[in-house]
């Protein structure tokens, strides 16, 4: 089985997100960078999959060079292959970003084609939608679980507190979530292999999008003090005297 | 005209109170078979664009929502705008969109003969409105039941879902055990409510990922929110902050969550929630 896995690079925030002065993007100055999460949970699902089928895995993402880093921290993870679309390091809207990984991967022979359910920064939903249908390509989204056999892969996901089960013949696109596994940390020879590999990069164009970006800004909240009730045990009946007064209890 | 997509459930409700504010709106459903089937749905939104011309479609960013709308953009090769909190009816449309889970807003323009867009769970409140939900059948060829539900697996009888519980009690790494987790289940129980977690919890195994509420878990709006031994991060606020209400209980009384929260008890939740449940045990008497 050919897997390919998409991701997307994005700054580790912490508990505040500041903005560079021209309100483009979030100042990434002093923080480092991930693979968003439920893409990160897509390149262990690659993992898992190509060990127990057999086959090979291909990372890719379209984003500035600097993301060959998110890059080399898949292939260190385990992954064979690696892909870079090269941009200048500006926002590709979902449209321009999966016309072109569609064009990417059309003739690359992939059974199986991963994503992350949203990225993290941008949170789109619908990057590998779009992919599926550029490439003909029947998609699953939400995957809290894969199975594959007999040419058929089968999705597990939450719906109002159940599950749905989806299946789909390959080649299909499945878009993955946190949860389906917990990611495995690079090991070293993996990390001293991925600096040596190979990331084949190459310069699309974007083709135009209709949901152009005008700028960013932090949400102003509406700050009420808090109300503190008590320190330890002792608060409790002032708790219920507050949950009572809400119509809580 | 504006389409609506409505769903059972608040967030429709909020989606048409979005609806409403970019023109007169058209609700509907569909009825595309028992087995759910995006592309089922998808072509019914696009026989409905043909059918009625609207200026928009709106639906709410459920996980249905999200996956519909962007069904409906890739067959019709349109932008769709995610996690909108609001738009005028301008063309292009400018509209606000949350990104980063709601810790950012994006201003956006959005172009196209139809703009689709989906609503940012609890960001708005929801207003009542009179529109007629009119059920929509739409013709179907096998393509769009290529992927279709095959199975389900329903929730356990009688459990509360976190999605839909009023009254949440979320644990984080102050809790320090799976086990730790009982008493916050014994307060959920007292007061019908329903058990989460942070990211932490549920990276390290205390609670199923299924009980993640924050960014890349669920996007939460009960009436209350008990938040137990939870610093705060962006992650899990923007989760939880769609809550009425907040009740920190935490023993730093600088943590993120106490300030942002409406309510707060300083100390160990080990000593505080048992003694809660006390005494709505004991006051129920």
């Amino acid at each position: 089985m050919k897997i390919l896995v998409c991701v997307k690079r994005v700054p580790e925030t912490g508990a505040r997100i500041s903005l560079t002065p021209d309100a483009q993007a979030v100042d990434d100055t002093y923080l480092g960078h991930a693979i968003s999460p439920h893409e990160e949970c897509a390149v262990e699902e690659a993992l898992r999959l190509a060990a127990a089928h057999g086959g090979s895995t291909t990372v890719l993402t379209l984003g500035p060079p600097a993301a060959a880093e998110q890059l080399r921290n898949a292939l260190a993870m385990g992954i064979d292959a690696a892909v870079l679309l090269e941009t200048d390091g500006s926002d590709w809207e979902p449209q321009a970003t999966a016309a072109a990984i569609a064009d990417a991967v059309r003739d690359g022979g992939y059974n199986l084609l991963l994503f992350g359910n949203e990225s993290a920064d941008s949170g789109g939903y619908q990057v590998g939608i779009r992919v599926a249908y550029t490439l003909g390509l029947p998609v699953m989204t939400g995957a809290k679980g894969i199975e594959v056999a007999n040419g058929v892969a089968t999705v597990r996901r939450e719906a109002g507190g159940g599950w749905e089960i989806l299946e789909a013949a390959l080649p299909a696109v499945i878009t993955v979530r946190e949860g389906i596994n917990l990611p495995r940390y690079p090991s070293l020879p993996g990390r001293l292999k991925a600096k040596k590999a190979e990331v084949v990069t190459s310069a699309p164009e974007a083709r135009p999008g209709g949901l152009r970006k005008v700028r960013l800004s932090v949400p102003q909240e509406a700050s009420t003090p808090v109300v503190v009730l008590g320190e330890g045990a002792a608060a409790a009946p002032r708790v219920v005297e507050v949950l009572r007064a809400a119509g809580i209890t | 005209m504006i389409l609506c997509l409505v769903e059972p459930g608040e967030l429709s409700q909020e989606a048409l109170t979005f609806a409403r504010r970019l023109g007169p709106v058209k609700a509907f459903s569909v009825a595309a078979g028992e087995a759910y089937a995006p592309g089922a749905w998808a072509a019914a939104i696009v026989q409905l664009v043909e059918r009625d011309s609207p200026s928009a479609v709106v639906a709410a960013a459920s996980d249905r929502g999200s996956e519909v709308l962007a069904h409906v953009a890739s067959r019709l090769d349109l932008p769709l705008a995610a996690n909108c909190v609001s738009a005028d009816a301008g063309n292009p449309m400018t509209v606000v969109r949350q990104r980063w889970g709601g810790s950012l807003l994006e201003e956006a323009t959005l172009a196209g003969p139809v703009k689709l867009l989906t609503v940012a769970p609890h960001a708005l409140p929801a207003e009542a409105g009179d529109e007629e939900v009119e059920t929509f059948t739409p013709e179907l060829t096998e393509d769009d039941l290529r992927v279709r539900v095959v199975r389900r697996e329903e929730p356990a009888a009688g459990a509360i879902s976190l999605g839909d519980a009023r009254v949440v009690v979320g644990g984080g790494r102050g809790v320090g055990s799976a086990d730790g987790f009982a008493v916050l289940q014994q307060l959920a129980d007292a007061l019908g409510g329903a058990v989460g977690g942070s990211r932490v919890v549920t990276n390290l195994g205390w609670r199923p990922h299924a009980d993640q509420i924050g960014q890349t878990g669920l996007r939460i709006g009960p009436d209350l929110y008990i938040a137990c031994g939870i610093s705060g991060a962006i992650q899990h606020w923007v989760g939880c902050k769609g809550a009425k209400k907040i009740l920190a209980i935490n023993k730093d009384k600088n943590a993120p969550i106490v300030q942002r929260a409406d309510y707060a008890v300083i100390g160990d939740l080990h000593e505080i929630v048992p003694a809660i449940v006390a005494a709505l045990l004991g006051s129920a008497r």
